[in-house]
C-alpha cells in the first residue's frame, strides 16, 4: 500500500511511468538526487503526515517505504 | 517581481537591518521585523514600513534558539505568507581580547550571528525549495574577511557565515534559489558608536572613501539582491565599506 502511494508520488514528480518503479529501484537509477530527495520526503510527509527523518539516508524505493512505515 | 511578497529580516528593529527593511517595504513587500528586545524600536520601524503601503509586524525572538525560530517561521507564513527573501542580520559584539575572551563571550556571539542564520535557512530551506524561488541574503563584516583586533568572537562568527552562505548557494542554485553575503565596513549605527571616539576617528582615516558608511549604503544593495534584476548573482560576497578591505 506505501509502496504504491511512493510510486505514484516518486512517477508524478520524474514525470516516469509509474510501472518502472519497482521496490528495489534506486535514487541513482531513477536520477534522483539529494535535493530531489529533500522535495520528495516533503511530498511524502504531506501525504502521510507527520514528519519523515531522513536517517539512515534513504538509497531505494524500499528505503523511502520503510521510513515511512516505521513513522506510521 | 518582489511587489506583495514577503521579507523577513532579523535584527530589523535598528539599525542596518531596519534601513534593509525599510527599503524592502520601498520596493513594495510585506515585512516580517524580527527584534530580541527592543519592542518599542520594532514597532517604530514597523510603523514606519505601514506608512510606505503594505504589511509589517513584528516579532520578537532569540534567533540563537531553533525551536523558537521554527515556531515564528511558521507563524509568519501563516500571517503573511510564503518567505520570497529571508535577511539574516541580526548580529551582537562581545569585544575583547583573545586572551581575555570568556566562553561565554565567544558562543553568544557564535550563537547569534552563525546559528541564528543557520536557524533561519534550515526552517526556510523546504519553503524555498517548494516555491523555487528566492532570496537569502547574509550580512557578514568585512571583518569576517579581514580579521580584527579584539573580535575574534565576531570575525568568527561573520567569517562562518561566509561559508555558510556559500554552501547554500551551491545547495539551492539548481531551484533558481539565490543566496548571497554582504560585508559592511563601519556603518554608522548604534554598534558602532560604542566605540571611542579616538578608535572611530582612527578607523576613518583607514577608509578610502573618507567617511563612515550609512545603513542606507547596505541597504540600497540589499534591495538589489533582494530584486529580479540580481538573479544571477549567488554565492557573491559584497563589500559595502568605503574600500576598506581593498
Amino acid at each position: 500500500m506505501t509502496f504504491e502511494k511512493v510510486a505514484q508520488i516518486i512517477a508524478d514528480y520524474k514525470d516516469i511511468d509509474v510501472s518502472t518503479i519497482t521496490p528495489d529501484s534506486t535514487f541513482e537509477e531513477l536520477s534522483i538526487d539529494s535535493l530531489d530527495t529533500v522535495e520528495l520526503i516533503m511530498a511524502f510527509e504531506d501525504t502521510f503526515g507527520g514528519e519523515i527523518e531522513m536517517d539512515p539516508e534513504p538509497k531505494s524505493v524500499k528505503d523511502i517505504v520503510a521510513l515511512i512505515d516505521a513513522q506510521a | 517581481m518582489m511587489k506583495g511578497k514577503t521579507a523577513l529580516v532579523t535584527g530589523a528593529s535598528r539599525g542596518i537591518g531596519r534601513a534593509i527593511a525599510l527599503a524592502l517595504a520601498k520596493e513594495g513587500m510585506n515585512l516580517a521585523v524580527v527584534y530580541a528586545g527592543n519592542a518599542a524600536a520594532a514597532q517604530e520601524t514597523v510603523q514606519s514600513i505601514c506608512a510606505l503601503g503594505v504589511e509589517a509586524k513584528a516579532y520578537a525572538c532569540d534567533v540563537a534558539d531553533y525551536d523558537a525560530v521554527g515556531a515564528l517561521c511558521k507563524q509568519v507564513v501563516a500571517d503573511l505568507g510564503p518567505i520570497y527573501a529571508l535577511v539574516n542580520n541580526a548580529g551582537i559584539t562581545r569585544d575583547r581580547l583573545a586572551a581575555q575572551l570568556r566562553q561565554e563571550d565567544f558562543d553568544a556571539v557564535i550563537n547569534v550571528n552563525l546559528k541564528g542564520a543557520f536557524h533561519f535557512i534550515r526552517h526556510t530551506y523546504s519553503g524555498f525549495l517548494r516555491q523555487r524561488e528566492g532570496r537569502i541574503l547574509n550580512i557578514t563584516s568585512v571583518v569576517g574577511l579581514s580579521g580584527n583586533a579584539g573580535q575574534a568572537n565576531y570575525a568568527a562568527s561573520k567569517a562562518g557565515l561566509i561559508g555558510l552562505t556559500k554552501s547554500v548557494a551551491k545547495e539551492l542554485a539548481p531551484r533558481g534559489i539565490t543566496v548571497n553575503a554582504i560585508a559592511p565596513g563601519f556603518i554608522d549605527t548604534d554598534m558602532t558608536r560604542q566605540m571611542p571616539q579616538a578608535a572611530r576617528d582612527a578607523l576613518t582615516a583607514r577608509i578610502p572613501l573618507g567617511r563612515l558608511g550609512l545603513a542606507q549604503d547596505v541597504a540600497d544593495l540589499a534591495a538589489f539582491l533582494c530584486s529580479e534584476r540580481a538573479s544571477y548573482i549567488t554565492g557573491a560576497v559584497l563589500p559595502v565599506d568605503g574600500g576598506l578591505a581593498m
